[in-house]
């Protein structure tokens, strides 16, 4: 089959799988996940095929993997919709294609497939667990399977379908489709066991927050098809175009038009990436199953925002000359430095293990935009393929850790003890060892442990960056944010796997099983091993040793190839300085903390992470819920419309009552209907008496009658 | 030959002769007589005009038989009315068969 045909292939299994789950296998388990996870691996093997042979393929760049067809008229021209696999392209689907393939079967183990239904479980509510007797008449509470097993298979199907759609779609409303198939999978999968209060508001906030952004990347598309009148990429991506588009001034804050329409789709992205300000949907989103956190945070939806972002990088950088950032540009770098820091400090202060990594994938999202907006798109598009193996490793982990301690907590029988707290773990190394070093290459590669991980490499090249373009404030507070990961992390692994356990739940902690632990070495293999397609080839020692085979691949998506950074020793030191200083200041802090009461960093403002959800809360949702109770539905609809209405029902009652009393009643029905009536009853009856019946009295009559009318009329025609 | 307003003046004789049968009778039998007459009468014009008229066409004729067929039946169903009517009331006194009357 040619490549072109294959990559149309790529999104339907997963789609076939959701169809085929809903409609029939939703009543059988095995059949379910085999469907999913069959297609899910359908998939990446079409995609690994695709891959292979895009880096096989000279000059991808500037002759990608294209087909397209036909799809809406528009008086005499056609939409066209098509698959583009340029090597940005076919960067992003070997990651994505992997991390989901990975999730896909790592929900199988999580979803406690094999175990036994609970003892009062119910479709809506997470595994309670269940009760089993042993030969020895023992009674033991084993965890139980998913209730809406094949449920959870479906959605994640269709969330694959729509990451797949986004990655291969050769223009923006075909990926935009995708976009909102995934919104739409983040809002079932978020709010999943919707029998749980805080679940469902969650579900609601991820759906509400995303919105916003996408109706101002929908401006932002139909700007572009006003001004250029076609979405594909490769069309828009035309240097007369771009030009055209950079030339076009706005009249809004000074824009042109490629800068406005920049901003718009950016602003989408905003809100799918979770960026500031619309960030407080994503550690929210930690009420869905673990692998859906796994899902929405590496494989698909965070990263589709920035994929976004990359793609439209030429639209972004159109007019930029490489001296002073251009306005667009200049938001972007501003709300991905910020984004990156601010998460970050709130991400020390949580003790939900899953949250913690929460605002940690806000705060790597802020590295990759920060990256974009200072024009490093070969560093941004490497952040986030590296982020998102080493982040679905990290999330998997927990979630192998939940399972665990949700073994524990089964164990003991002790319900109260939250087993997604990082306070009552602890010593979790020896009872589940390969999720320990699993998760510690995880961590160390998102810390950016110097020359090994991955997390390193990318981190350090956004960094390098920065400082060769002299983007000061950036480097700074980008490399002040990495020093928090940096700390984060080591807390994170710190409270949950060393020292002593602190509750007997993480003493019965035990490793989960085969389905959850593949997923999380396959994935720590890439954690690390992702890394080395991207050493710099000035770097000491090692630097062309492999040769920067992502910089050569990626670079050329672009017409004109970004140039590398030069080296420079500065940003090295520094990254190797954070990465190495917020490990060990990490650990030595932790080390000893027997409870959040002795940690210094459970601060207020951190710890609520900076009242956004009350700053929102007060700014908007109180102020809608005011509009809509108070000022809508009592003052406008109860006091002036109903009022209003109550007036005209007595006017139009009262005009009625006075037509029928005076009009109707004794006009029309007491005078004419009555009236003509008794007239000609009293005319009949007055009439009665010569009607005799007598017929030589009407014969006389009409004699009579003749002879006066012949009389008249001989007397009066002939005389 | 005779003038024609002879036979007129008889005919005109008989029918108000009839019709004053007819008026002033009570009995139901004798108005029927009274209407025969008054038929005659009509049947006297009839040949009286054909034969001071156009005596090539038979119209005359043909209308005075049509009259006597007429007459005929009508006195059958006449006759045979007052008879059904005087074996229900015992009566043919036509003011006392008031069942219709208001």
């Amino acid at each position: 089959m040619t490549t072109e045909t294959l990559i149309w292939l790529i999104p339907l299994p997963p789609v076939l799988a959701f169809f085929l789950i809903v409609l029939f296998t939703n009543k059988s388990r095995a059949l379910s996940h085999t469907l999913g996870v069959g297609a899910a691996a359908l998939s990446w093997l079409v995609s690994m095929i695709v891959f292979f042979r895009a880096i096989g393929t000279e000059h991808l760049g500037e002759h990608p993997f294209a087909s397209s067809i036909n799809w809406l008229p528009t008086g005499t021209t056609w939409l066209k919709i098509g698959v583009l696999i340029d090597p940005l392209g076919a960067a992003v689907l070997f990651f994505v294609s992997i991390t989901i393939f990975m999730i896909f079967l790592y929900s199988v183990g999580y979803q406690n497939y094999g175990q036994p239904l609970g003892d009062h479980d119910r479709a809506g509510l997470p595994p309670h667990g269940a009760t089993v007797t042993d030969e020895h008449g023992h009674k033991h509470t084993v965890p139980s399977v998913e209730p809406m097993y094949s449920r959870f298979f479906a959605f994640l199907g269709l969330f694959a379908f729509g990451m797949y759609v986004l990655v291969i779609s050769d223009n923006l409303l075909t990926m935009f489709v995708g976009w909102e198939i995934m919104g739409l999978c983040s809002y079932l999968l978020i709010g999943f066991w919707y029998g749980k209060e805080s679940a469902r508001n969650a579900a609601i906030k991820a759906f509400m927050t995303t919105r916003i952004g996408d109706v101002f990347m929908l401006l932002g598309i139909a700007f572009l098809y006003s001004v250029t009148g076609t979405l594909s990429f490769r069309e828009i991506f035309t240097d007369t175009i771009l030009h055209t588009l950079a030339s076009v001034p706005t009249g809004v804050f000074g824009l042109s038009a490629a800068g406005l329409i920049a901003i718009l789709l950016f602003i989408g992205t905003i809100g799918k990436s979770a960026q500031w300000p619309l960030h407080v949907w994503l550690p929210d989103a930690m009420e869905g199953p673990t692998p859906v956190s796994a899902m929405i945070h590496a494989a698909t939806m965070v990263s589709a925002g920035v994929y976004a972002v990359i793609r439209m990088f030429p639209l972004l950088t159109a007019g930029y000359d490489g001296h002073g950032l251009p306005p667009e540009m200049m938001v972007v770098a501003f709300i991905g430095t910020f984004t990156a820091i601010f998460a970050a400090t709130i991400a020390v202060a949580q003790n939900d293990i899953k949250r913690v990594l929460a605002y940690s994938t806000i705060s790597q999202l802020g590295f990759m935009i920060a990256a974009l907006g200072i024009g490093a798109y070969v560093a941004a598009a490497f952040h986030l393929i590296t982020h998102a193996f080493f982040k679905a490793l990290l999330f998997l982990g927990s979630g192998s850790v939940i399972h665990g301690m949700e073994h524990g907590v089964l164990h003991t029988g002790n319900h109260k003890v939250d087993p997604q707290d990082m306070f009552n773990m602890g010593g979790l190394r020896k009872k589940m060892p390969i999720t320990f070093w699993t998760f510690l290459i995880g961590g160390f590669a998102l810390s950016g442990f110097p020359l090994v991980t991955a997390g390193f490499w990318s981190k350090d090249e956004i960094l390098a960056d920065a400082w060769y373009h002299n983007h000061y404030l950036v480097f700074g507070t980008l490399a002040l944010a990495a020093f928090l990961t940096a700390f984060y992390t080591m807390r994170q692994i710190t409270l949950t796997f060393l020292g002593e356990p602190r509750t007997k739940e993480a003493e019965h902690a035990q490793e989960t099983p085969w389905t959850m632990t593949t997923p999380l070495v396959v994935l720590s293999v890439f954690a690390i091993g992702y890394g080395w397609v991207g050493i710099p080839e000035k770097f000491p020692l090692i630097g062309g040793l492999f040769p920067n085979w992502f910089h050569d691949f990626v670079g050329h998506t672009l017409a004109e190839v970004p140039k590398a950074p030069e080296f420079s020793w500065i940003p090295l030191l520094t990254s190797i300085v954070v990465a190495l200083g917020g490990l060990t200041a990490g650990y030595f802090a932790y080390r000893n903390v027997k409870s959040s009461k002795e940690d210094k960093l459970q601060i207020p403002v951190l710890k609520n992470k900076w009242y956004f959800d009350e700053l929102y809360d007060f700014l908007f949702v109180k102020p809608s819920a005011w509009i809509s109770e108070v000022l809508v539905s009592k003052w406008m609809d109860q006091g002036l419309i109903d009022g209003l209405l109550h007036i005209f029902g007595p006017t139009t009652g009262g005009i009625g009552g006075a037509i029928r009393n005076y009009f109707d009643v004794p006009v029309i029905n007491r005078f004419f209907g009555d009236g003509s009536a008794d007239a000609t009853w009293w005319v009949g009856k007055n009439l009665r008496p010569i009607q005799t019946g007598r017929i030589q009295q009407y014969l006389i009559l009409s004699l009579f009658v003749l002879i006066v009318v012949g009389g008249l009329l001989y007397f009066l025609l002939l005389a | 030959m005779i003038p024609l307003s002879w036979y007129l003046i008889l005919a005109a004789a008989l029918f108000s002769i009839g019709l004053f049968g007819v008026l002033v009778r009570r009995n139901a039998v004798a108005i029927l007589l009274g209407v025969e007459l008054m038929l005659n009468a009509v049947n006297i014009n009839l040949v009286s005009f054909w034969r001071y008229g156009d005596v090539t066409s038979m119209s005359g004729q043909v209308f005075a038989v049509i009259v006597f067929a007429v007459a005929a039946a009508e006195v059958a169903v006449g006759l045979a009315l007052v008879i059904s009517v005087y074996r229900r009331r015992n009566t043919v006194v036509a003011d006392e068969l008031d069942l219709m009357k208001w």
